[in-house]
């Protein structure tokens, strides 16, 4: 043990003396796990919150049955139901405004509630007489409560002006929901005697009867699903945090690999001194393990730290986005577990043996008496580039296959990895017959030795290159993709707002009074009314939205593909234009037959279009309007919007508002609407680009490190050049350029892979995640510009190394020349 | 104390075979110092590295005290080596990272045998005061030599093994060295074996054998 110590005392002191290198490799495992951790929390987040969402609405993870043509059927279903021995419970569910915000309030019945819809169980049944017997309660999350900004005890108004029960901290609820007693869910809804769904529990009270017996075919049973609906479908968003996640972590661990490389590298000979002085091979490998997991540990802890503020920075960005693309809502302070920290810890362990592994063996393989070559362990050995390069194929096949074969998002993201892995292991044998091309064209001595010592040099740096391989990849992939969406959303944001004034009036009666005073005016160019219904189709809900039959939306709809003479078809009322994700899901095509159930009746529409839809995580499709109303006469017939020409719309807006008193919700121009749109647009890529730019920076690490590795083993071959007659400031422009070299030819070749990375995103990932598909397009001034990026993060990494080469003191160069030849 | 036998070691690479050595016997006892002469390549180093169980041996027997060095695993020969063995090179092979003080005391410690006074004596004789707090490359070769042989003897060895310890030192300095090596040799009562091209240096040692093609001459 005593003996351990020194050693490990011995060890630990190269570090004094090597400052830079210890943090380099603390920056190495520190970047990596805060970057993976961070990842990791915010996905801890949104599963826990989709856990306690899924708890609560008792959806996914409780069989159900549902009225699938009608949102509520009677009560005394369920009354009938449980005499008929079903362990039933009913559940009301509806949208409230509450304050000027939108909540989905829940009515439960307690006593009935099956007991392993945990959550719900114990929020009922902790008080149930103060929960049942009237005031009653509205339990509330404390996200909600802050939503609300009001205190425990309040009562507030719906926008009906109903009262709500008073309020009641219930932490174990999911953001966003108020819960209450299903009698008293129903007087604020105004929907007596009516129920959304009922919960069928697992416990089975006897033999039931056939449910046809009870309900006919009115209702339909839904199997519980063990993953909840939200985590289902925001997989594909997690699945991109963690890739991108795992990416960091790998850019990291190449840091890592670089640091550890150097550090034995230097300690070959204090190594060799110990074993000389008795130390035995076994006792020096235990010692390194454990001087490496006591630093990976500590690195860790600060990594989870990093990762925590990483997470909380992102969070609010993570939550908008998945609101914005699943409707998911996420609590915005971050809370995690103890097994997030202890995976945490672990990841930075095993980074760190992983990076050290083939160095560790190497020790263990050393012998006393090799004499000190530091560069023996780095010299390039042909067969095994010629093995990766056979494995780079062979994923590169295996890319091809999936892509070929593959039906599935995380065949998408299999295709990606591939492709990505293909190229980084392909990469070293590229540069090299590159390089090699180069050297036969050399005239002269000293371009024989830029070409052949440019070779000698590649494997040092070849981790660090294609850990700026596969950042700029990724940069130019996710960034094209980006681009590509951002211009297809603006465009689509021109046809999808077509109108120049949104409107909503508070009711039909203002609704009228609106028309008349706009019928008044010689400004407004058009009333263009429409509508919004929302139905169920194969169990999921769908909106429909109406749209009046003007050359607005005929000039501007963003249609993806349409029959001929769409716009007089919709017109007649059997036809409807459908999302591009609705279509997918229900897998329609122009001509295809859809049946629509609403209160008039079924409803036979014929696919006649296919229009863009980017964002909604709900399905839509368009019908005309009246056609609209004409099946759903209930609607209220509220929304309009106004066509202006540009000059008087801030003339009509204010005389809408004062007239009528109607608040920013209810009325918002074209280019307020536009604008947050954009808004929110942004945020939902925020995330995206944040840790796209810290990928990138941790590659420019990588690189630093990688070139300060070798700037101080390369000393010995420059050493005789600078004897020969070249300046130190010759040498120091030679190694610049070199290094910018191979640098440019990587990030060159980062170009098409990234390209590539785009394409896969575009047309297989965003598929299958979003159900949309975007055009691909190529941004020539965002790819010279993340080239620029790349080059200058190349030069300031190598700028270090060769300031310090071309600032030695002659006296170091001539020991070197003299004594480490 | 150190008893060599019939030792032969050949080297193969690829189709090439080369005898290094050819049947060596060799003995020195404690207290006795002894070096070992002969041309470049004729087997003195190789001869060296058997005795301390760097190398492995094709025949023939090593014997250090009781111990029978090629029949040691590797933890055996590293004890071997922590405990009673010294091991002095020409290029010092100090700890960079560790000051003077500590790289004195590294082998001890290692052997757990740190002996305050002894390596206070050591210190004193190597004429090493001044330089304790400083790091290797702050001090001339003959200080990091001076050093090397004083972390040797610090873990006090039965045998002191030393190959060409003055190759890298001038005339003046290379005298000065081995004359204190020899001294803290006897005063430590060690054996004491070192490998050098210098007739004049072996001159100033107990005994000389020179190898030749190799064998004994």
């Amino acid at each position: 043990m005593k003996r351990a110590l020194w050693i490990l005392a011995v060890l630990l002191s190269h570090w004094r003396t090597h400052p830079m290198q210890f943090v380099t490799l603390l920056v190495g495992l520190v970047a990596a796990t805060a970057l993976w951790s961070g990842v990791q929390a915010l996905n801890q987040q949104a599963r826990a919150s989709y856990d306690r969402a899924a708890a609560i609405f008792g959806g996914a993870r409780t069989a159900v049955l549902i009225d699938p043509a009608h949102a509520t059927f009677p009560q005394q279903i369920f009354v009938d139901l449980r005499r008929a021995g079903w362990p039933v419970s009913p559940m009301l569910e509806d949208r409230v405004q509450v304050g000027g915000r939108a909540f989905r309030l829940l009515g439960i019945e307690p006593v009935t509630l099956p007991p392993e819809t945990a959550t719900v169980a114990t929020v009922g049944k902790n008080d149930l007489p103060a929960f049942i017997a009237p005031p009653g309660q509205t339990l509330v999350a404390p996200e909600t409560l802050a939503d609300l900004g009001v205190g425990e005890g309040a009562a507030p108004t719906t926008g009906d002006g109903v009262a709500l029960p008073p309020l009641k901290l219930q932490p174990q609820l999911a953001p966003g929901v108020l819960v209450m007693d299903i009698g008293m869910a129903q007087r604020v809804l105004n929907k007596p005697g009516q129920i959304s769904r009922l919960l069928v529990g697992r416990q089975s009270q006897g033999a039931r009867k056939p449910l046809a017996s009870i309900a006919d075919d009115r209702l339909q049973l839904v199997a519980p699903d063990a993953e909840s609906d939200l985590a289902r479908l925001t997989d594909s968003f997690h699945l991109n945090l963690t890739a991108f996640g795992l990416l960091s972590f790998l850019v990291g661990l190449f840091i890592v690999n670089s640091a550890i490389g150097l550090a034995f590298e230097q300690r070959l000979p204090t190594l060799r001194t110990l074993r000389a002085c008795g130390a035995s091979s076994r006792m020096l490998n235990s010692v390194l393990v454990i001087e490496l997991v006591s630093i990976a540990l500590a690195a860790g802890l600060i990594g989870l730290i990093g990762g925590y503020l990483i997470a909380a920075a992102l969070l609010p960005d993570v939550a908008a986005s998945l609101r914005g693309l699943y409707g998911a809502r996420i609590p915005g302070q971050l809370t995690l577990n103890p097994q997030w920290w202890f995976a945490g810890l672990a990841m930075s362990i095993i980074g760190a043996l992983v990076a050290a592994v083939t160095n560790l063996i190497k020790v263990a393989r050393m012998p006393v008496l090799a004499a000190a070559k530091p560069y023996a362990w780095r010299e390039t050995q042909q067969r095994a580039l010629r093995l990766q390069g056979l494995v780079a194929l062979m994923m590169f096949a295996a890319a091809g296959a999936f892509l070929w074969f593959g039906d599935s998002l995380i065949s998408g993201f299999v295709v990606l990895a591939a492709l990505l892995l293909g190229a980084a292991l392909g990469l070293p044998m590229i540069l090299d017959v590159a390089l090699g091309l180069g050297s036969v064209r050399a005239r002269g001595p000293l371009a024989n030795w830029f070409w052949a010592d440019s070779r000698q040099q590649l494997p040092g740096l070849s981790l660090a290159l294609m850990a700026l391989l596969l950042a700029l990849a990724v940069n130019v992939g996710v960034g094209t993709m980006v681009q590509s969406f951002s211009t297809t959303f603006l465009r689509w944001l021109d046809g999808r707002l077509a109108a120049d004034v949104y409107l909503n009036a508070t009711n039909d009666a203002q609704a009228a009074e609106i028309k008349t005073w706009l019928g008044r005016r010689s400004d407004i160019d058009a009333v263009l009314p429409s509508g919004r219904a929302e139905v169920q189709i194969g169990g999921a809900p769908v909106e429909i939205i109406g749209l009046a039959d003007h050359a607005t939306y005929r000039e501007r709809w963003p249609l993806l593909q349409a029959l001929p003479s769409v716009w007089d078809r919709l017109r007649e009322g059997d036809a409807a234009l459908v999302s591009e994700q609705l279509a997918r899901r229900l897998k329609l095509d122009l001509g295809s037959r859809l049946q629509v159930t609403t209160p008039a009746g079924p409803w036979p529409l014929r696919v006649i279009g296919i229009y863009a839809d980017y964002g909604n995580p709900k399905g839509q499709f368009a019908v005309n309007v009246d056609a609209l109303i004409r099946h759903f006469p209930d609607l209220p017939q509220t929304r309009f919007g106004l066509r202006v020409a540009s000059a008087h719309i801030a003339a009509v807006i204010d005389g809408l508002r004062k007239t009528f008193d109607l608040d920013s919700r209810q009325l918002a121009d074209q280019a307020t609407v536009k604008s947050e749109s954009k808004r929110i647009f942004n945020r939902t890529f925020a995330v995206t680009t944040a840790l796209n730019a810290f990928t990138l920076g941790v590659a420019g690490i990588a690189l630093l490190t990688s070139l300060l590795t070798l700037s101080n083993s390369r000393l010995p071959q420059l050493a005789p050049l600078w004897a020969i007659g070249l300046t130190r400031r010759q040498l120091a422009v030679i190694e610049l350029v070199k290094t910018m070299a191979v640098a440019l030819l990587t990030a060159l070749l980062a170009l098409p892979l990234g390209l590539a990375v785009a394409w896969c995103l575009i047309a297989v990932v965003n598929v299958k995640a979003f159900g949309w598909r975007l055009p691909f397009q190529v941004f020539p001034m965002q790819l010279i510009a993340l080239l620029g990026v790349a080059m200058l993060a190349a030069l300031v990494a190598t700028l270090l190394p060769v300031l310090k080469l071309a600032w030695m003191q002659p006296a170091r160069l001539i020991r070197i020349f003299a004594d480490e030849r | 104390m150190l008893k060599v036998e019939n030792l032969t070691k050949t080297y193969r690479s690829g189709q090439d075979v080369l005898t290094v050595l050819r049947g060596v016997d060799l003995s020195v006892a404690g207290g006795e110092s002894v070096a070992l002469t002969g041309e470049s390549g004729s087997g003195k180093s190789t001869l060296l590295h058997l005795i301390a169980g760097l190398d492995d041996a094709d025949s023939g027997e090593v014997n250090i005290g009781e111990v029978r060095v090629s029949g040691l695993s590797d933890i055996g020969r590293a004890k071997l080596r922590r405990l009673q063995l010294g091991l002095v090179f020409q290029q010092f092979n100090l700890v960079p990272s560790l000051n003077v003080a500590d790289n004195l005391a590294l082998q001890a410690r290692l052997a757990d045998r740190h002996d305050a006074g002894w390596q206070a004596e050591l210190v004193e004789r190597l004429g090493l005061g001044e330089t304790l707090k400083r790091y290797p490359e702050q001090l001339s070769g003959g200080q990091q030599q001076r050093v090397a042989i004083g972390r040797a003897l610090a873990a006090k060895p039965e045998l002191l093994l030393a190959d060409e310890p003055t190759g890298n030192l001038d005339e003046a300095t290379a005298d000065e060295v081995l004359g204190l090596t020899r001294e803290l040799v006897t005063r430590s009562g060690c054996g004491f074996l070192m490998v050098t091209h210098s007739m004049r240096l072996a001159g100033m040692l107990d005994r000389q054998v020179h190898l030749h093609a190799g064998r004994i001459a």
